[in-house]
């Protein structure tokens, strides 16, 4: 996984709540079994009309917000389906980061997993970052994950609260399947303990 | 100390708690499927790694299988590719695979109960956010993303973060015509979409006992869709009279041990939880949702509503965009609103049970000219079931299609979608925009509801139905 330890770049207002995993990459690019390549249908029936041309009322097809790199959005990003080609389609994009007032739990689990930043902040700071973003032309924010902060270097500075593990996995970049893998002994101990009343159970096992 | 449910099958699947760090926690059954694994094995390939469990591990094709003809190749190459690709990741890894036709396939949340795999006191995890369904028998049960999926095929095991915990007591008994769904909406429509993130949801009172297993499916099933990370039922009699027997459940002695430690699965008297939701189940009506989110919900008696009168700036927003994309106007009555097509179906309600209860409304009838209705049971043991009972030649002869067993329209990944403006009443779990097709408009409702609307042609109050 790309660590992250801070990130500074452009900002896109999208000002929708509920913004479900559908929306993120709807289901006709999830069948393919690559990890990669889903940028391209990110947001895709907003991005496109039915004739496939680019909608030029989407806010991420302004030309001002071409190369933004983080989002920020309503409350409850990501909700919906598990589909981690959510953060793959984001991350693809060019996202590296996407500030909301809440996220569905398993898509902030899923951006930590792929080096896309979840950064949750009070509703009405994330109202300010909104408006900024779109008054003024090239808004940027530094998110620094390793001192939790979010600013303008201007006006606007916020702060955020993240899992101390989930930030350390993520400056580092760190594998945590290997991590857990670490444990081999203290798992094949816990199978030992649980194989009986396993074998009980069920016939499968 | 007292304990909840949820506090009891977290601690007996510790295997490891580290200072400072997320619980390591053991996962007894692995559901597998075509759509969120491939990149999965392919992880486990790169980095040289095997499945540690294959014996826990079970698969199935579902989200994108057509629910035409089996015995026709499948059209669309790269959904045929998805599946080619789950047949060798399994044979490759170990891994039993409930394929196509095989007389077991269903959707990986129908066909784990059915099976008997889902037993009460296990940990679940699937590459699927309705993963929730399994806690209707008292199992931790919850859907993970495809890191996670090849976290757990490497090592049985998740580092979790504890969630918090909130009851939901349901005092009453729910109405006739007035089924889990209508239960799960109107919970959803009370504490919102994202009411329950971050917590486990544990389901009690009177009118959650009293229903049946398939019930308790369905309402653990749309914990998800409240924000819930689970959605959980203490296991009784019901839980037990359902699993015994079943081709994966214990038997004999085994059976009796089981049981003895299925009984001790509740939460105690003085255990406390984070939060508590109570609801009167007795006050509830059929519910209708009318936007482009589940928490968008009303009764059937009531009326779409003005989003002028909304809670907040951002709701009214919200509100008058979905209303935008369902085409549909204020105050406009919920009975007055015409629907195009009709979705039986869904991890949600395609069991037996569902199936039944959409049967008796159809029985006798014919679907209405203008609507195009199909039943997709939950899996081929639902549809053997049905069959044998006569639904499909009940639901074939008042003009629905009767279909093979898959995900299909609920989120449209196979060729059963809606066309752009197509308004469908759908017995599924979620009306997000274009989940069931570009510009479809989904309106969520019980099996009874959606057969009453296939017959009128518009919503109905199923309580008046006039069963022939």
């Amino acid at each position: 996984m790309k660590p992250f330890r801070n990130h500074q770049g452009t900002v896109a207002p999208l000002d929708r709540a509920n913004v479900d995993t559908d929306q993120i990459i709807p289901k006709q690019f999830l069948k393919r079994i690559e990890r990669t390549g889903f940028g391209e249908f990110l947001f895709y029936d907003w991005r496109f009309l039915p004739n496939g041309e680019l909608d030029s009322s989407f806010v991420l097809n302004e030309s001002r917000y071409r190369g933004a790199s983080i989002l920020v959005a309503g409350k409850n990003f990501g909700c919906g389906s598990s589909r981690e080609h959510a953060p793959w389609a984001l991350g693809d994009y060019g996202f590296r980061a996407v500030i909301a007032p809440s996220f569905a739990d398993i898509f902030a689990n899923n951006c930590m997993k792929n080096g896309l930043l979840p950064v949750t902040l009070d509703e009405d700071e994330v109202t300010a970052i909104m408006d900024n973003a779109r008054s003024m032309d090239n808004y940027n924010l530094t998110v620094d994950l390793e001192r939790r902060t979010v600013t303008d270097g201007r006006d606007f500075s916020a702060s955020f609260a993240i899992d101390d593990f989930q930030r350390h996995c993520m400056m580092e970049g760190l594998d945590d399947i290997g991590l857990t893998l670490l444990n081999e002994s203290d798992i094949a101990a816990y199978e030992r303990t649980r194989s009986e009343l396993i074998r009980q159970q069920s016939k499968l096992f | 100390m007292a304990r909840t449910l949820f506090e009891k099958l977290w601690d007996a699947h510790v295997v490891r708690e580290p200072k400072d760090q997320p619980t390591l926690l053991y996962i007894d059954l692995h559901l597998v499927h075509e759509v969120t694994s491939p990149q999965a094995f392919e992880g486990l390939r790169v980095g040289n790694r095997r499945v540690r469990r294959p014996d826990l591990t079970v698969a199935t094709v579902d989200h994108n299988v057509p629910t035409t003809d089996r015995s026709l190749p499948i059209a669309d190459p790269i959904g045929a590719k998805q599946i080619d690709t789950l047949r060798r990741n399994c044979l490759d890894f170990g891994i039993q695979l409930f394929d196509i036709n095989s007389a077991e396939q269903g959707i990986v949340h129908v066909i784990g109960p059915e099976l008997g795999l889902t037993q009460p006191g296990m940990t679940i995890v699937c590459g699927d956010s309705h993963t929730s369904t399994h806690g209707a028998f008292g199992t931790l049960a919850f859907g993970i993303g495809t890191s996670e999926v090849e976290h757990v095929l490497a090592t049985q095991c998740l580092p979790q973060n504890k969630p918090r915990t909130m009851l939901v007591n349901v005092r009453g008994a729910l109405p006739e015509g007035v089924t889990a769904k209508d239960l799960a909406l109107g919970i959803i429509g009370q504490i919102g979409t994202d009411g329950a993130t971050g917590h486990v949801i544990e389901y009690s009172g009177d009118a959650v006992r009293q229903l049946s297993m398939e019930g308790r499916m369905t309402l653990c099933n749309m914990s998800i869709e409240a924000g819930a990370r689970a959605g959980m039922i203490a296991p009784d009699e019901t839980t037990f009279a359902y699993l015994q027997g079943r081709r994966f459940a214990p038997q004999g002695a085994a059976w009796s041990k089981a049981l003895a430690y299925w009984q001790t699965l509740r939460s105690d008297d003085d255990a406390a939880f984070d939060h508590t939701v109570e609801l009167d189940a007795s006050t509830l009506e059929p519910h209708v949702t009318w936007g482009t989110s589940p928490g968008m919900v009303v009764p059937v008696t009531g009326c779409v509503p003005d989003p002028a009168v909304s809670e907040s700036e951002a709701d009214r927003r919200a509100s008058e965009r979905a209303l935008e994309y369902m085409a549909l106007t204020p105050r406009t009555r919920i009975q007055d609103i015409q629907i195009d097509r009709v979705f039986i179906g869904s991890c949600t309600n395609a069991r037996i049970e569902d199936l039944r209860a959409a049967a008796r409304i159809v029985k006798g009838y014919r679907t209405s000219s203008s609507v195009s209705a199909m039943v997709v049971p939950g899996s081929q043991a639902v549809k053997r079931a049905a069959e044998r009972e006569g639904l499909d030649r009940i639901f074939l002869d008042s003009g629905f299609e009767w279909r093979e067993a898959g995900c299909s329209m609920c989120l449209g990944m196979n060729a059963d979608i809606l066309q752009p403006g197509e308004r469908c009443a759908s017995t599924s779990n979620r009306n997000f925009e274009g989940r069931q097709g570009r510009g479809g408009r989904t309106h969520l409702v019980s099996p009874m509801m959606a057969a009453a609307a296939a017959i009128t042609g518009h919503f109905t109050d199923v309580r008046q139905w006039k069963f022939k």
